[in-house]
């Protein structure tokens, strides 16, 4: 049960080796979750993070017992096994009061972007989308629950460098926007997390962007937003009102930046 | 009649749908015990966390069960449908001189929760909760049985006043009422410059009264720390009335005044206008100890004169934060308080009242001190500073209150409420089929 303050007990990971969405997870077990779903397309790799995450309770002594980490199959990209995988999941006698959604990938750079544009809709967009769609509906009959899409500032205007998968992370984004009206007194919040450059294994390739973050930022800032129910947060949160005025800019100029 | 329902406490947090079923009857209680797989009763709503709440599940709405079922005005007994509230039997019963016998800050509570809530009011300290008025209530088991419960009916009586609604739906309640011959408080105002001279007052002088509560300005730190206002009341005898008001003692007005709209923004009750309208609140108090006669409604339910005040906290809500703790660990008074004003969050009023001995299994009272507190919710280090106010209230021994709690550990909940494994050892046997869930039950573990 979600309480007053923004504290989960159950939350499940859907893209169950994501480095954010992991360091998310860890941070609520600190907090006071103690049911731990990974859904993850490489089980043995989300098995290891599961071990970690029960040893690490252990050492706390609060949760030595009482925390529960599962993992299940499950592939973003094969959406038509979606339904039933999440009916599983959702199947418990407390449901799940937090789902993340943290499966995603960034594709190549530069005019390679070209060769995974369908790849990259495959993952972030319908994907993550048809994720969603289903968490929605368990949640929405079990009357409660918080969704946490991580998007992407790409997603507020997809630029020269990145579009394949800016163009990917808005087809998601504008689903949840969506969801989140279509949601409204159904006891279900849709929360849509925006960051920046986030220096992850992802990314490590990549030269970071001006004012990126680490992914503890984006933990904190996910934290935060579930305190406050808030429906979209920026990480960091000054970018919120930078991508306003990249919204706005014209093309011509938008296109000249360095970004 | 039943439908979908986004339900949330008075605090207005964390609010989740429902199937709201209104029985008119008793026999629709039991009906929808049996048809449904998950059920909890609810009132008015005025359980400030998720005590009356139930997602993708029912919830009773007893407020269409409501009917007076016998009212003794000779000796002073009440019987009525537990969804009848006390802002109807105060102005059903005044006129008669009689009064009931515990009311909490609110008189929009309807029987049944005051009962599962076991509600404790201002005289708490000579009264006792309000179980120990009830001479008997209507009880509908989770298996769907109805059963007549008295006091010496031991174990189900003793799980079911404070227990939440998790032991059945209460659907008949019979009261005691106290007599009076005006519906006027003689009151005693007492201003205190600081926390320790505040609670030697109360501590040397609650005796006296047969009401007793403090309001302390908890935004104070140092030398004013708990600086506030004692307000001792008894009942005013009709011939001490001045003329005005003893040409008709007993004339009841309960005036809804104000009224706040659903547009408020968060954030309107931020730490400024706490911090002004804690100094304005003090410094309308008179310096020196006067006595003056107040009516009822204003005595008792100052805040019910302003319909929907919990929407000035806006879109998030706030938490009340209520513990007790024993006499012997009055410190945790202090800590608590120097606590909160140490932190960013803004608190309006603080109330401080003293307790006699507890009642039921999960009741909230015990002999010792109880400080309440509102906080704005949504603030990225409430979790963090309620969280350490809970281990300086269970260091001293004392609880949190359920009827108010919307967030506390549940690992914390066995070192609060020692008589819990009792309780829950009850509750399974009259619901060995876990007929009986809210949400608050889910969080806590209640029935786990």
């Amino acid at each position: 049960m979600r309480d007053a303050v923004g504290s989960v007990q159950s939350v499940l990971l859907l893209g169950g080796t994501s480095e954010i969405g992991l360091d998310i997870v860890r941070a609520l077990v600190a907090d006071r979750a103690t049911t731990v779903v990974l859904a993850a397309r490489d089980t043995a790799r989300a098995e290891q993070h599961a071990a970690a995450l029960r040893a690490s309770a252990t050492g706390t002594g609060r949760h030595a017992t009482a925390l529960a980490v599962e993992v299940v199959e499950l592939d973003a990209t094969r959406t038509d096994a979606h339904a039933a995988i999440l009916q599983g999941i959702f199947a418990r006698p407390d449901g799940i009061d937090l789902a993340v959604v943290a499966a995603g990938a960034l594709g190549r750079a530069g005019d390679d972007q070209l060769l995974d544009a369908a790849a990259l809709q495959l993952v972030n967009g319908a994907g993550a989308a048809s994720l969603m769609a289903h968490t929605a509906r368990a949640m929405r009959a079990q009357g409660r629950g918080t969704i946490a899409l991580l998007s992407s500032v790409a997603a507020d205007r997809p630029r020269a460098t990145n579009f394949a998968y800016g163009a990917s992370k808005a087809a998601s984004d504008a689903f949840a926007r969506g969801l989140q009206d279509a949601l409204h007194g159904s006891g279900v919040d849709v929360m849509i997390v925006r960051p920046g450059f986030v220096r992850t294994r992802m990314t490590a390739d990549r030269k970071p962007a001006p004012g990126a973050v680490d992914a503890e930022a984006v933990t904190r800032a996910v934290i935060a937003g579930l305190r406050a129910r808030k429906a979209v947060v920026y990480v960091p949160g000054s970018l919120r009102w930078v991508m306003l005025v990249l919204r706005l800019l014209p093309r011509a100029v938008f296109r000249r930046l360095p970004l | 009649m039943t439908g979908a329902q986004l339900l949330s406490g008075w605090g207005r947090t964390a609010p989740t749908r429902a199937d709201v079923v209104r029985p008119g009857s008793v026999a629709e209680v039991v009906a929808t015990m049996e048809r449904e797989r998950r059920v909890i009763a609810r009132g008015l709503g005025r359980a400030y966390g998720d005590a009356a709440q139930n997602a993708g599940a029912a919830v009773l709405d007893m407020t269409w069960l409501r009917r007076l079922v016998a009212l003794d005005l000779e000796h002073g007994v009440v019987t009525a449908e537990a969804g009848l509230d006390l802002d109807a039997l105060i102005a059903l019963i005044l006129p008669h001189g009689w009064f009931v016998p515990v009311t909490p800050g609110t008189r929009h509570v309807t029987l049944g929760g005051a009962l599962a809530c076991d509600v404790h009011g201002k005289n708490h300290h000579v009264d006792g909760a309000f179980s120990r008025h009830v001479e008997s209530f209507e009880l509908v088991t989770p298996g769907g049985q109805v059963r007549e419960l008295r006091p010496d009916d031991g174990d189900l009586f003793a799980a079911t006043a404070g227990g939440m609604g998790l032991t059945g739906v209460i659907t008949r309640v019979r009261l005691r009422l106290i007599p009076v011959s005006s519906a006027y408080v003689r009151v005693t105002t007492r201003r205190a410059a600081n926390l320790a001279e505040l609670m030697a007052a109360m501590r040397e002088r609650d005796r006296e009264f047969r009401y007793s509560v403090a309001w302390i300005d908890c935004l104070q730190r140092g030398a004013g720390l708990g600086r506030g206002i004692v307000l001792w009341g008894d009942h005013a005898d009709a011939g001490e009335l001045p003329a005005k008001l003893g040409r008709a003692p007993l004339g009841y007005a309960a005036a809804v005044r104000l009224g706040v709209p659903d547009v408020v923004p968060s954030g309107l009750l931020n730490p400024l206008a706490a911090r002004a309208f804690n100094a304005l609140w003090y410094a309308k108090a008179p310096a020196s100890e006067r006595v003056s006669h107040e009516g009822i409604a204003a005595y008792f339910h100052p805040l019910d004169a302003v319909a929907g005040w919990n929407r000035l906290y806006g879109r998030r809500g706030f938490v009340q934060y209520q513990a007790v703790v024993p006499d012997a660990a009055a410190d945790a008074v202090r800590a608590l308080l120097e606590r909160v004003s140490g932190a960013g969050t803004s608190s309006f009023l603080a109330v401080l009242k003293r307790f006699g001995a507890g009642s039921g299994m999960l009741s909230f009272p015990m002999r010792g001190w109880t400080l309440a507190l509102d906080v704005p919710a949504g603030a990225r280090d409430l979790a963090a500073v309620l969280d350490e106010l809970d281990a300086l209230v269970v260091a001293a021994g004392g609880r949190v209150y359920l009827a108010k709690d919307a967030r506390v550990r549940p690992e914390r909940l066995e070192a609060m409420y020692p008589d819990l494994p009792r309780w829950r050892a009850v509750q399974r046997s009259v619901d060995p089929d876990a007929v009986m869930r809210s949400d608050l039950a889910v969080r806590l573990g209640l029935t786990a």
